[in-house]
């Protein structure tokens, strides 16, 4: 530790200071803060098991296990599985941002952060971009998983990229729920406790696995407005018809409205917590 | 220069409240810029409450605070441009190499990546880190990280840098690095308000101090000024033959009028010194007498005395608050 900066300091009353923070500023702190997110994931690859291994193991099991009773065999269930069990992991991938949100913010280095003059929400919008890294590793997964089990998504490969594009995205936004619940929670097992309490009606009370006319009409009136029934069925007809439906803009309007809601409660919470 | 620039911190009567406990009970600070101010106390006085409202990481509850004529709560963005903050607890991050977290500050700081690669550079050399910049965090000692630490908070250059407990855990030789390096840092210009629970650091660096005790500030000046508020110097005296002790006591009640008492060690006698003249009188009795000294020395009071002296209590009684603010932290 020898000599310090021989250039001397500029005097306080000499800077250029401005206490607002600019749009290009807020996009280059969140990019920043992904790149760490990034750099993170390849020094401890093994916090990948989950969006490797869920893909793999819930498209085997309810292929086989559902196929037979509900479409009659595996391989004409596929079409209508794919895309739901393919909301439903990516989703569930989500829960997880927040714990790991939870447990980066319990370490010095948010202090840091905070007391850097840089956006205030770039520490979380740059962990929830750096995850859909995390996103696609999943989606990848669970597409190539149901073509191997013998998927032949109609729509085509580009529409394929297409779809898996529109989950991630709004996927993305469904995290800002699981941030907000990671920055007001004590510890990282209660966001997984909070978080399964609004992942599993959400997503098992849908049209992700099975046809919801069979259901009770208070049930389906649920599954109805439930945005992710929306988000499964633009998937599936954008993988296997190709089309681009009016579920599409209903996911991405789902989508906007969660993160219009929770993005700013999130980043409150977060500067409000010491 | 208006009287707001003069002054790096200014604050008056801050106050902090967690439940019951008021962990900061109306502080008033006036740091000059291109000085070390030095914020002693025990554990859990609110030394890092006070200097985390300073660093615009907590919200005062009540008074108000300015950095460089800069409010903290109006203008925090404002704030956080001229300052530089290293924390009790290594703020960096562990997963990633020492290369890595300064340039991802450099980066948040808007240096471009050519910028923040030859900046982390010249820091990781300058706090010899060079050889270790690619591990990962996790191999590095305690002092590592803290030299880490600070290097990140220099990373933007502020002119003023908050050093909570910057030695705290560190051993002797990083200690004394550590000290050298905050010596630098005034050099070039930079005010350093450091908070420390002990006393010869404060001793050591502080161009002022400041002491907090139950959030509150119970003394300020310089150490010098601190130490002469307690009193008289001391006189010590080691013997050569501890069998003349109880003579030397005697000579000394006779020619100096006080009492002189034996250390612990038995081996010094230390003895209050109202008035110096006196004491090359006492020299020349015990020579008389055939008592011969083995060292001879005078003690100016020390900061501990100081702290017992103000705070009517040691430095290390206060578990039980320090205890408090750690379940905050």
């Amino acid at each position: 530790m020898s000599v310090i900066a021989a250039t001397p300091i500029v005097p306080a009353s000499e800077r250029r200071l401005s206490n607002r923070t600019s749009l290009v500023q807020t996009l280059q702190n969140t990019l920043t803060m992904a790149y760490r997110g990034l750099v993170k994931i390849r020094r401890t690859p093994e916090q990948l098991v989950d969006v490797t291994v869920q893909p793999i193991i819930f498209t085997l099991m309810f292929a086989f296990l559902f196929g037979g009773a509900i479409a009659g065999n595996v391989q004409s269930y596929l079409p209508v599985l794919i895309p739901g069990i393919l909301v439903q992991t990516v989703i569930t991938t989500s829960v997880v941002t927040g714990t790991q949100l939870r447990e980066d913010m319990d370490k010095g280095v948010f202090d840091r952060f905070r007391s850097l003059p840089i956006a205030r929400i770039a520490p979380l919008s740059g962990a929830l971009l750096a995850d859909t890294v995390r996103y696609a590793i999943a989606t990848t997964l669970t597409f190539v998983m149901g073509v191997v089990m013998g998927y032949h998504p109609a729509g085509g490969f580009w529409n394929v990229v297409l779809a898996g594009i529109l989950v991630i995205a709004c996927s993305w936004a469904i995290s800002w729920i699981f941030a907000f619940f990671g920055v007001i929670a004590r510890t990282a097992g209660s966001v997984q406790g909070i978080s399964m309490l609004v992942l599993f009606p959400l997503t098992f009370f849908s049209n992700a696995f099975v046809d919801p006319s069979t259901m009770p009409d208070w049930l389906q009136w649920f599954v109805n407005i439930n945005p992710v029934s929306h988000l499964v069925t633009a998937v599936r007809e954008i993988a296997n018809n190709g089309a681009i439906t009016g579920d599409v803009w209903m996911s991405l309007l789902g989508a906007a409205v969660i993160v219009a809601v929770f993005a700013p409660l999130t980043v409150r919470a977060y500067m409000r917590k010491a | 220069m208006t009287s707001s620039t003069e002054w790096a911190v200014e604050a008056d009567s801050l106050v902090k409240v967690f439940g019951s406990n008021r962990a900061v009970d109306g502080v008033d600070l006036r740091v000059a810029t291109g000085t070390v101010y030095g914020v002693l106390g025990p554990n859990g006085a609110g030394k890092t409450t006070t200097i985390n409202m300073l660093a615009t990481l907590l919200r005062p509850d009540g008074g108000s605070a300015r950095v460089f004529g800069h409010d903290v709560v109006r203008v925090p963005q404002v704030v956080r441009q001229l300052i530089g903050v290293t924390g009790q607890f290594a703020s960096v991050d562990e997963t990633l190499s020492a290369t890595e977290n300064l340039m991802i500050f450099g980066r948040l700081l808007g240096l471009s990546r050519a910028d923040a690669k030859a900046k982390s550079t010249d820091l990781l050399e300058r706090f010899g880190l060079a050889e270790a910049a690619r591990r990962p965090l996790k191999n590095f000692s305690g002092g590592m990280r803290r030299r880490l630490d600070l290097a990140a908070s220099l990373i933007a250059q502020p002119p003023l840098i908050f050093l909570d407990e910057p030695t705290t855990g560190l051993d002797p030789r990083t200690r004394g690095q550590m000290w050298d390096t905050v010596r630098e840092l005034v050099a070039t210009g930079s005010t350093v308000v450091l908070t420390t629970q002990y006393l010869d650091e404060a001793d050591q660096l502080a161009d002022r101090i400041a002491v907090i005790d139950r959030g509150k500030v119970v003394a300020e000046g310089t150490a010098d000024e601190l130490k002469s508020s307690v009193g008289t110097s001391s006189l010590i005296l080691r013997l050569v033959d501890a069998a003349d002790t109880a003579d030397a006591l005697r000579a000394i009640e006779r020619v100096l009028g006080v009492t002189g008492t034996l250390s612990p060690e038995a081996s010094r006698i230390t003895a209050p010194m109202a008035d110096a003249d006196r004491v090359a009188e006492l020299l020349i009795t015990l020579r008389d007498e055939g008592i011969h000294l083995d060292e001879m020395s005078v003690q100016k009071p020390t900061l501990d005395e100081v702290f017992l002296t103000i705070t009517g209590h040691d430095a290390a009684d206060q578990v039980d608050t320090a205890q408090k603010e750690e379940v905050r932290a």
